[in-house]
């Protein structure tokens, strides 16, 4: 979880630093994108990519069926909120939202960039533009990135702790860095979205 | 103080188990909840009833018998006590207070509240000594130097009692933090060192056939831990294991 988790990290940042191109100008956006559809180290990239994402998802399902049978009786009263927080306790629920989120998100784009006719438009930055005109389709991708912030606030020092790096003089600062990366992540995404639906 | 307990109970390792609801009057605050519990044991035997069978030894805080999940928490809602070690000053007159035994598919209800928790015998089984010749010219261990660092955190470790309150807070029952305080306690120190390769892949492989869950880095068992046993611990046995797995021999 935390080798692929880390892998995935690194994918959604570069993510989000060309979708900010977005709000800076419609060229420099086309231009990345271009450069991400044809370059052919990311054309490889691109399969990793997707194993990695299955193998994240596949391990994730099994691990959560493999603990939850390792407590067969339930408490009659249990206060987890006692002793942990909310986002290392909802990982397979935030995790699942952003799968629900992944196969609308590469319908309504992945596919229509690589295998589609673009809705019929001619530049990626239009195609990418005009969905979030449509209100709730902002909703659904600010409520996925809010589902995603919480995952990764998580995900993101917790895959330190389970690769053996934990020492204290750095693990503080991890755990500082993976709650303002999370938040980045979060807030980032849905600044895009909710700004070109004010544009729209 | 009078109290209402919700307490389960179970006559057998194969009988179905139900909660039952007790009361309890002229509680003193004073009282540790081991002590409240006989109370209420010598009033059940007194009407010829069975009393609650709970796990209890040394009954201060160092031998690691005693358990219970209290109101939804293990040992209780006080922190770095033992259930033997929490006073009923933690409570208020009028509570009603859930009693319940560690949950894992690892612990298995012996009666009432005793769980069987000889699985973490069997993982010390596994790998959690050291072989020492002990023929008589046996060496001062004092006459080895250790950075004060690594005696340190190496005790610390060794002051986990076996418990077992990290299973039953985990909501993924892992036994984690028990494992890695046992195999840090000695990877940590000379002594320990020479057979820390096989140790850390034995007492892991142990741990999960005993059908404990695994770690999702939650931390509820080290805030609830009456040792104050640190997640430390269980980086430093993620490291030896993985260290262990790339660099073991073939057997």
């Amino acid at each position: 979880m935390a080798l692929t988790g880390l892998f995935l990290i690194t994918f959604i940042t570069l993510h989000l630093a060309i979708n900010l191109l977005t709000m800076v100008s419609k060229d420099a956006f086309n231009e990345a994108s271009h450069f991400m559809a044809t370059n052919p180290l990311i054309q490889v990239m691109q399969y990793v990519l997707a194993a990695g994402f299955l193998i994240h998802i596949v391990m994730g399902i099994n691990l959560t069926l493999k603990n939850k049978s390792a407590r067969p009786e339930k408490y009659a009263y249990n206060r987890p909120s006692a002793n942990s927080g909310f986002s290392s306790r909802s990982m397979i629920i935030t995790g699942m939202l952003v799968l629900v989120f992944l196969v609308l998100h590469l319908r309504d784009y992945f596919v229509e960039l690589k295998f589609g006719d673009m809705n019929g438009f001619d530049n990626d930055y239009d195609l990418v533009v005009t969905l979030f005109g449509m209100w709730y389709y902002t909703l659904i991708y600010v409520l996925a990135f809010i589902a995603l912030g919480i995952h990764l606030n998580h995900g993101f020092q917790s895959a330190f702790q389970s690769m053996g790096a934990n020492h204290s003089r750095y693990t503080p600062l991890i755990k500082k860095l993976g709650a303002v990366y999370c938040v980045i992540i979060a807030a980032g995404f849905s600044a895009i979205a909710i700004f070109h639906f004010v544009n729209a | 103080m009078n109290l209402t307990l919700k307490i389960y109970r179970q006559d057998g390792p194969n009988a179905k188990g139900r909660m039952e609801t007790y009361q309890v009057a002229d509680i003193s605050e004073h009282m540790s909840f081991l002590e409240m519990l006989d109370v209420l044991n010598e009033q059940l035997v007194a009407k010829g009833e069975e009393p609650v069978a709970f796990d209890h030894d040394c009954r201060e805080g160092i031998c690691g018998m005693c358990s219970l999940y209290i109101n939804g928490e293990a040992h209780g809602p006080d922190r770095g006590v033992t259930t033997c070690q929490l006073h009923m000053r933690k409570f208020k007159d009028g509570d009603t207070i859930y009693i319940e035994p560690w949950r894992s598919k690892a612990f298995p209800v012996v009666k009432d509240l005793v769980v069987d928790r000889s699985s973490f015998d069997r993982i010390m089984a596994a790998g959690g000594f050291v072989s020492v010749n002990t023929s008589g010219n046996t060496q001062d261990a004092n006459a080895i130097p250790i950075p004060k660092t690594d005696a340190d955190k190496a005790f610390d470790a060794a002051t986990c009692i076996g418990c077992g309150a990290c299973v039953a807070t985990c909501k993924n029952a892992s036994a984690m933090l028990f494992v890695s305080a046992k195999v840090s306690q000695l990877a940590l120190l000379p002594q320990g060192k020479v057979e820390r390769t096989h140790r850390v892949l034995n007492m892991v492989e142990r741990m999960d056939k005993e059908g404990f869950g695994n770690c999702t880095n939650t931390g509820a068992c080290e805030v609830e831990c009456p040792k104050g046993i640190s997640l430390e611990n269980i980086a430093r046995m993620n490291r030896e294991y993985l260290k262990a797995s790339l660099t073991a021999d073939k057997d």
